[in-house]
C-alpha cells in the first residue's frame, strides 16, 4: 500500500538512528520554528483581522509593524509577576508549565520534508517518527487540557474556576471528535505514522471517469472531504479560537482561565495557544493536504520534492492554515454555550461515525471489487459526502426552523414592543433602564450598589483577614468564619467605620 | 525482587537505555502513588495520581508496547483524568480531607488490609509467571506492535472486547439515567430561550459599549466618548453618575476652532452634540 515515491522518501527504519549533534539541531529547529512561528503569527493574525476590519493594524515597530510580536514579548516578561493570595501555589506555578511543554512536544512528529543532507549526514526533516506518530499528537493534546484546566482551578477566582470548567468540558468533547476524524485517514492510509501518511499522498489516484482516464488528486482532504471538515472544526474547538473561545469569552469571563495570571506565565499560555494552533495546523497539512509534497502545478517540476525545497511548500500549507483560523476568527461571533456542546456531541461525532462506517465499507468494495482508490472514492465516496453534508443541512434547518420563523417575524415587524405578549419568555434578570444624560439614579431604585467612595474591607477568605465584628459579638469573640483553622479568638477593637451597622 | 530473579533466570536483561529510564522513572512513579495516598487536597491527589499514569504510559511505550503508551496517556490521564477533575473543581477548592477518624481503627485495619493485599497479588503473580517462558518481542509481534494488537483484539478477543465496550455503555447510560433530573418544560428557561427574548423583546440585543476609543479611563463610572466627543449614553452604568474625566487638550477642538457650523457660517443655534463640556 505505501508506494515509495521517490528515494527521498523516509520511512520509519530511517528513524532513530541519527548522530546526536543531528538531533540537537533537529531539536533546536523545532523550537525555533515554533517560536518564530507564534510570533509571525500573532502579528499575520492583528494584520489580518484589521484589514477585514478596515483598520491598519501594528505598522509602529520594525518594518511595515513586523516586529510588533516581538516587543510586545519582551514587554511581557518585564512585567510584574502576581501570585494571588488564594492561588494554591504549586499548581498555579506549574499550570503554565504544563501548557507550554505538550505544545512543543507534539511538534516532534510532523514531518517537514524529505531525506536531506545535513552536514553530510542523510536524515529526514523530521525530529522523530514512531508507528504511533499521529497518537503522539493526541496524547500532547491531551496533556495540555490539564494546563489550562489548573490554572482555572489554581487560581482561586470564579472567573477562571469557569474557565477552567469550560475548557475542561470542550477540549474532551472535540477531542473525540478530532480522533474519530483522523481515524478514516488511518484506515485509508494503512499507518498511523505522519511520515508513511504523506508518503500515502504522494501519488496521484488513476481514475477513469467513463472513458476519460485522468490522474485525480491524492490529497485525503479531496478523498476523505467529510473527515477534512469534521478535523478542521474540531481542532477550532480543540485550540480554544473563536468562534469556541468559550473558555476565555471576554465579554463573559474578562479572561477565562488566565485572568489571574501575569507577566511570564500569561506569555506561556500565549505562546502555548499559538504553538497549538501552529500544530494543529501542520498536522492538517500532513494529513489532508499531502504534507510536504508540493502541490499540483508545482509537482510537475522534477525538483519540487527533494532537497529543502518541501520545507516551503509545506509552511507555505501551514500558513494557508493559519490563516482560515484568523479568518474565521474575524468573521464568526462566539457560540453560546449550549450550542456548542450540542453541536461537538450531536452532530460532529454522530457525523464522524456514520463517515468512519462508509469509509470502511469503500475500503472494503475496493478490496474485494479490485477496484482502484480513487474509483471508489468517485463513484462511492462522493455521492456519500453529499448526502451526509445535505442531511446534516437539512437537520440544522429543521432543527433551527423556530428561530428562523421568529427572527423573520420579527424582522418583518409582525412582533411590535406594542403586542401585549410576545411569543417568547420575558427576559431574566434586572434589565438597563433607558439612559438619561445624568444617569440613573439610586433613588430611583436602580441596582443596589456600594457607594462610590466605599473603603473595601479585606475578604473574610483571607487567613490574616480580621473578621469584622468580632469585638461586638460578644461571646467572648470568638468567631467561626466556616473554614477550618480560621477561627480566631483575638478580641481587639476594630474600626467602627467599616461594621457601623453591626 | 522475584521479578528480576526471573528476568535473570530466563537470561533476559535489560539494555542500558531501558534500565536508565527505568531507575529514573520508577522513583517519580512511586512518588507519584505516595503522594496521591497522603495529599490532603483532592485536585493534588489526583494530579499526583496523573503522574503516576503518566509515567506509566512512557514505560509502556519503552517496552516496546508504543501503542498501549499512547493509549495510557490519551484515554486514561487525557480523558478520565479530567473528568476526575473536572467533577472535583465542582466540589469545590477548600474540601480538603479530614483528619478525623469516623471509625475507630479505621486507619490501622485499611494499612494493614493494603499491605495484606498488595503481597498476596505480588505472590500470586510472582508464582505464576514463575515459569513461564519469555516468547520475545520479536515472535510475539512480527510485524509491529499496532498489528499484533489489532490482530488479538479483532479475533481471539473479540468477544470479550464487545461485552466490554457494552458494558461500559450501559454503566455510561446508567449514569445518566440515574442522574438525570426530568424537568417540567417551560419551567426553567434553556439558554436557548433566554438569548431568543432577548433578541426578541428589547431594542439592544448585543453588549453595552465600554470605555470607548477616546475614553481617557476604564473605570465603570466612566462613559464612553463617541468619535465627535460626546458621551455615548448607551455605556452609562447602571445606578453610577457618570463621572467625566479630563481630557487632553484638543488644539483642533471645538474650544479652539468654534462649531463646524461657526466654521461653515451655518449658525442655526442648535449645534449637534451639545453635550461636550
Amino acid at each position: 500500500m505505501i508506494t515509495l515515491a521517490s528515494p527521498d522518501q523516509p520511512t520509519l527504519e530511517d528513524f532513530g538512528s541519527d548522530v546526536w549533534w543531528i538531533v540537537l539541531i533537529k531539536i533546536v529547529g523545532v523550537f525555533v520554528v515554533l517560536v518564530v512561528m507564534t510570533l509571525f503569527a500573532i502579528v499575520f493574525e492583528r494584520k489580518v483581522v484589521s484589514r477585514m476590519q478596515q483598520r491598519i493594524g501594528p505598522n509602529r515597530v520594525g518594518p511595515r509593524g513586523y516586529l510588533q510580536s516581538l516587543a510586545d514579548g519582551l514587554k511581557l516578561a518585564f512585567k510584574e509577576d502576581i501570585m494571588p493570595a488564594l492561588a494554591d501555589k504549586p499548581v498555579y506555578f506549574l499550570a503554565p508549565v504544563i501548557a507550554a511543554v505538550p505544545a512543543f512536544l507534539a511538534f516532534s512528529v510532523i514531518p517537514m520534508g524529505p531525506t536531506v543532507s545535513i552536514f553530510g549526514e542523510r536524515t529526514p526533516l523530521q525530529l522523530t517518527d514512531a508507528p504511533i506518530g499521529v497518537l503522539v499528537v493526541l496524547a500532547c493534546s491531551a496533556m495540555g487540557v490539564y494546563g489550562i484546566v489548573l490554572a482555572g482551578w489554581a487560581s482561586g477566582s470564579t472567573y477562571p474556576l469557569l474557565g477552567g470548567l469550560r475548557s475542561a468540558a470542550q477540549m474532551v468533547s472535540y477531542e473525540i471528535a478530532m480522533g474519530l476524524s483522523i481515524v478514516a485517514v488511518f484506515l485509508y492510509a494503512g499507518s498511523m505514522s505522519t511520515s508513511e501518511i504523506v508518503a500515502a499522498q504522494a501519488d496521484g489516484n488513476e481514475v477513469s471517469f467513463f472513458g476519460w482516464e485522468f490522474t485525480g488528486p491524492s490529497w485525503f482532504a479531496v478523498l476523505l472531504p467529510v473527515s477534512f471538515v469534521i478535523y478542521a472544526i474540531a481542532v477550532v474547538g480543540e485550540t480554544n479560537r473563536a468562534p469556541f473561545d468559550l473558555p476565555e469569552a471576554e465579554s463573559e469571563l474578562v479572561g477565562g482561565f488566565h485572568t489571574e495570571y501575569s507577566s511570564l506565565k500569561f506569555a506561556l499560555f500565549f505562546l502555548a495557544e499559538y504553538i497549538n494552533m501552529v500544530t494543529v495546523s501542520a498536522l492538517a497539512a500532513t494529513l489532508f493536504l499531502g504534507g510536504w509534497r508540493a502541490p499540483w502545478p508545482l509537482s510537475i517540476w522534477d525538483g519540487a520534492n527533494s532537497g529543502w525545497w518541501p520545507m516551503l511548500w509545506f509552511f507555505l500549507k501551514v500558513v494557508a492554515a493559519l490563516f482560515v483560523f484568523i479568518w474565521l476568527r474575524g468573521t464568526l461571533p462566539r457560540l453560546r454555550y449550549d450550542q456548542f456542546m450540542r453541536f461537538g456531541w450531536k452532530v460532529l461525532v454522530p457525523t464522524a461515525l456514520v463517515w468512519i462506517l462508509a469509509v470502511a465499507t469503500m475500503r472494503t468494495v475496493s478490496r474485494e471489487a479490485d477496484l482502484s482508490t480513487g474509483q471508489v472514492a468517485l463513484f462511492v465516496g462522493v455521492p456519500i459526502a453529499l448526502v451526509v453534508l445535505g442531511g446534516l443541512a437539512i437537520a440544522s434547518r429543521a432543527s433551527n426552523r423556530d428561530t428562523r420563523l421568529m427572527a423573520e417575524e420579527a424582522a418583518a415587524g409582525a412582533v411590535h414592543a406594542v403586542d401585549p405578549e410576545p411569543e417568547v419568555l420575558a427576559p431574566a434578570g434586572p434589565r438597563r433602564r433607558p439612559a438619561q444624560r445624568t444617569g440613573p439614579s439610586r433613588a430611583e431604585g436602580g441596582f443596589p450598589i456600594p457607594p462610590m467612595d466605599l473603603r473595601v474591607p479585606p475578604s473574610p477568605r483571607l487567613r490574616r483577614a480580621e473578621p469584622v465584628g468580632a469585638a461586638t459579638r460578644g461571646e467572648g469573640g470568638v468567631v467561626a468564619t466556616g473554614r477550618r483553622g480560621s477561627t480566631r479568638t483575638e478580641v481587639g477593637p476594630t474600626d467602627s467605620t467599616e461594621d457601623g451597622d453591626v | 525482587m522475584s521479578v528480576l530473579a526471573a528476568a535473570a533466570d530466563t537470561g533476559v536483561s535489560l539494555g542500558t537505555g531501558e534500565a536508565v529510564v527505568f531507575w529514573v522513572l520508577a522513583p517519580v512513579a512511586l512518588a507519584g502513588a505516595l503522594g496521591m495516598v497522603f495529599s490532603r487536597n483532592a485536585v493534588h491527589s489526583a494530579l499526583w495520581l496523573v503522574n503516576t499514569m503518566l509515567v506509566l504510559g512512557v514505560f509502556y511505550v519503552v517496552q516496546e508496547a508504543p501503542f498501549l503508551g499512547a493509549v495510557q496517556i490519551i484515554v486514561y490521564t487525557g480523558a478520565i483524568m479530567i473528568l476526575f477533575l473536572f467533577v472535583l473543581m465542582l466540589v469545590g477548592r477548600d474540601s480538603s480531607d479530614s483528619v478525623v477518624e469516623t471509625l475507630r481503627g479505621q486507619r490501622v485495619a485499611a494499612i494493614v488490609l493494603g499491605v495484606g493485599f498488595a503481597g498476596l497479588a505480588g505472590t500470586g503473580i510472582a508464582r505464576a509467571t514463575q515459569d513461564l517462558g519469555a516468547t520475545g518481542l520479536a515472535d510475539a509481534q512480527p510485524d509491529g506492535n499496532i498489528e499484533a494488537i489489532a490482530e488479538l483484539l479483532f479475533t481471539r478477543y473479540l468477544l470479550a472486547f464487545e461485552v466490554t465496550s457494552a458494558l461500559l455503555i450501559t454503566a455510561a447510560v446508567g449514569a445518566m439515567v440515574l442522574a438525570h433530573i426530568e424537568r417540567e418544560p417551560g419551567t426553567r428557561q434553556t439558554q436557548k430561550e433566554l438569548s431568543r427574548a432577548r433578541f426578541l423583546t428589547t431594542d439592544r440585543p448585543q453588549t453595552y459599549p465600554g470605555p470607548g476609543v477616546f475614553a481617557r479611563a476604564n473605570s465603570v463610572a466612566a462613559p464612553a466618548l463617541l468619535p465627535d466627543g460626546r458621551l455615548a449614553e448607551d455605556s452609562f452604568a447602571t445606578g453610577i453618575d457618570p463621572q467625566e474625566v479630563d481630557q487632553m487638550p484638543r488644539p483642533t477642538g471645538r474650544e479652539q476652532l468654534g462649531s463646524p457650523d461657526h466654521q461653515l457660517g451655518t449658525q442655526d443655534g442648535s449645534s449637534g452634540g451639545g453635550a461636550l463640556r
